[in-house]
């Protein structure tokens, strides 16, 4: 923990030496000291998609919920079926308000006895408050935020770069599986994941700075040849924006549901009770007003979070995030926009700076892959 | 150069944090130049007789990040100062270009439309943005030398 000299608390991850030492620059997010960027956020980006990268994101929260009643009590705070995730694999949720609001986005891990729910930093407080009060039975949370380093190694040469620094099977551990190895000598949990449309794994471990300057410097080291890059949040955003992957905060939040967010695959409001659920099937059942859809800008504009979208003169929505697209060098966005206007190549326009710019929605991911 | 109002709370906040917090670390690789005048906001003019080069100093070029277009006005447009003569966006952030001084704009920079990364690379030299032949040369004595520019943010 340190206070700068605005009085904000910011605490620091384990890797926050190394990020220094490159130079970094550095941001507050979601509490923690963050690298926002090392050389630039197009060179960092570029770099995932073509080679590999390394990201610090320690700053995500980590929970355990274990006991007899774990189970139902992860089925009932999230939106996807956790009967159906077997041990060893990694499930997409969300967990909903009662009116089908969303409390937050989150990864489910199946750890074989009980469960790791991981949620966004900006979250961590809300989230466990929202848990706790919910819990009930024998389901007992603790919050392991603190205790672990995460780092992702994103990009087609992820596996090449790991796969020698570890006995664990990376080749064969499929997209949202996850399995124990050893790397560096130091015990982890290494799962098929990542927030940025390429082949990627996450690392869990323990977040003492030796072992996070150990794990950081072994990969470095090996990713050397495959031309690996440390790569902060700016380029984390713009590669999931590219992917049409949602933000908490930004594309989803308390007064999006998940259904007009474009989340009705991650939504079974079949697998029995769940908060939010009569919302969220009404909506599902076609009761959804707007929707959640990209955009593509063929002018030199870019869009931005809180852009207003207009359809036919009228001011339909806005922008809830927005940037240029480094893949296809044009903006692309995200924004809420009514049903009539939410099909793939419905042209609108974007209110940039007091000009009308025309953009057109379009199908995401931006890019395929 | 100065935050856009409509550009949304978000970018403001992390370029300022991205100010406070690096200055933490005491690290200031940065560029101030003596024989160009500064704004406070966060331009730079080098005056050479009745005409003026503007660009953006490595200060706010490392703020905002990689350039990827800039919005310029045309030969023969009259610009006045402090007030905006165009746009700069970066992949994260967007800002309003303030003029130096007035006056009216007599070159554009050709090479910054076609590699905009030029302002990243050299914000005093070849990253230039505009050439203004300036209407009121005494409006040059209110701007900021070097040191002004410095105590200004921070360094």
């Amino acid at each position: 923990m340190t206070d700068d000299k605005n009085g904000f608390r910011v605490k620091k991850t384990a890797l926050y030496a190394i990020h220094s030492a490159l130079g970094a620059k550095i941001v507050e997010f979601g509490g923690y000291a963050m690298p926002m960027q090392y050389t630039g956020i197009l060179d960092e980006h570029m770099k995932v998609r073509e080679a590999v990268g390394i990201f610090d994101v320690s700053h995500m929260g980590e929970v355990e919920i274990r006991g007899k009643d774990a189970l139902a009590f992860v089925q009932k705070i999230t939106v996807n079926d956790v009967s159906k995730l077997d041990a060893g694999r990694v499930q997409y949720s969300a967990m909903c308000y009662e009116d089908g609001g969303i409390v937050d986005d989150l990864l489910v891990y199946n750890m074989g006895g009980y469960f790791m729910l991981v949620i966004n930093a900006a979250n961590t407080e809300k989230d466990i408050a929202w848990m706790k009060e919910h819990l009930a039975g024998d389901a007992v949370l603790k919050d392991r935020s603190n205790d672990l380093s995460l780092l992702a190694i994103q990009g087609p040469r992820s596996l090449l770069t790991l796969m020698g620094l570890t006995k664990a099977d990376l080749s064969s551990l499929q997209y949202y599986h996850w399995t124990r190895g050893v790397l560096a000598g130091v015990e982890m949990i290494i799962s098929r994941t990542g927030y940025t449309g390429e082949l990627g794994f996450e690392l869990y471990f323990p977040s003492d700075v030796a072992s996070g300057e150990l794990v950081w410097n072994t990969i470095m080291e090996a990713g050397k040849k495959y031309g690996i890059a440390p790569v902060g949040l700016g380029a984390r955003d713009t590669l999931r924006l590219e992917m049409g992957f949602c933000l908490y905060g930004n594309d989803i939040d308390a007064a999006t549901n998940p259904i007009e967010a474009g989340l009705g695959w991650i939504t079974k409001v079949d697998k029995g009770d769940f908060i939010g659920k009569g919302p969220i099937a009404r909506a599902k059942q076609g009761g959804a007003r707007r929707r959640l859809v990209g955009f593509t800008m063929d002018d030199k504009a870019f869009p931005r979070h809180g852009y207003p979208i207009a359809a036919a003169g009228t001011r339909v929505g806005s922008v809830t995030s927005g940037t240029f697209s480094p893949v296809l060098a044009k903006g692309i966005g995200m924004g809420y926009v009514p049903i009539a206007q939410a099909k793939a190549g419905t042209p609108v326009s974007i209110l940039v700076r007091g000009r009308e710019i025309p953009a057109m929605v379009a199908s995401i991911p931006f890019i395929k892959k | 150069m100065q935050d856009k109002k409509e550009k949304g709370r978000r970018n403001v906040r992390w370029l300022r944090h991205a100010n406070s917090l690096n200055s933490l670390k005491g690290i200031s690789p940065m560029n101030f130049p003596a024989d160009v005048k500064y704004t406070k906001d966060h331009e730079w003019i080098r005056i050479s007789g009745d005409t003026g080069i503007v660009g953006i100093t490595d200060y706010a070029q490392g703020e905002l990040g990689d350039v990827v277009f800039l919005e310029l006005p045309a030969v023969g447009k009259m610009v006045k100062q402090h007030e905006s003569f165009g746009t700069i966006e970066a992949v994260k952030a967007v800002s309003d270009l303030y003029a130096p001084v007035s006056g009216s704009v007599v070159e554009v920079n050709a090479d910054v439309a076609a590699t905009p990364e030029v302002v990243n690379k050299d914000p005093y030299g070849k990253g230039w943005l505009v050439k203004v032949k300036l209407s009121n040369p005494a409006e040059a004595a209110s701007l900021l030398d070097a040191a002004g520019y410095k105590a200004l943010i921070g360094k």
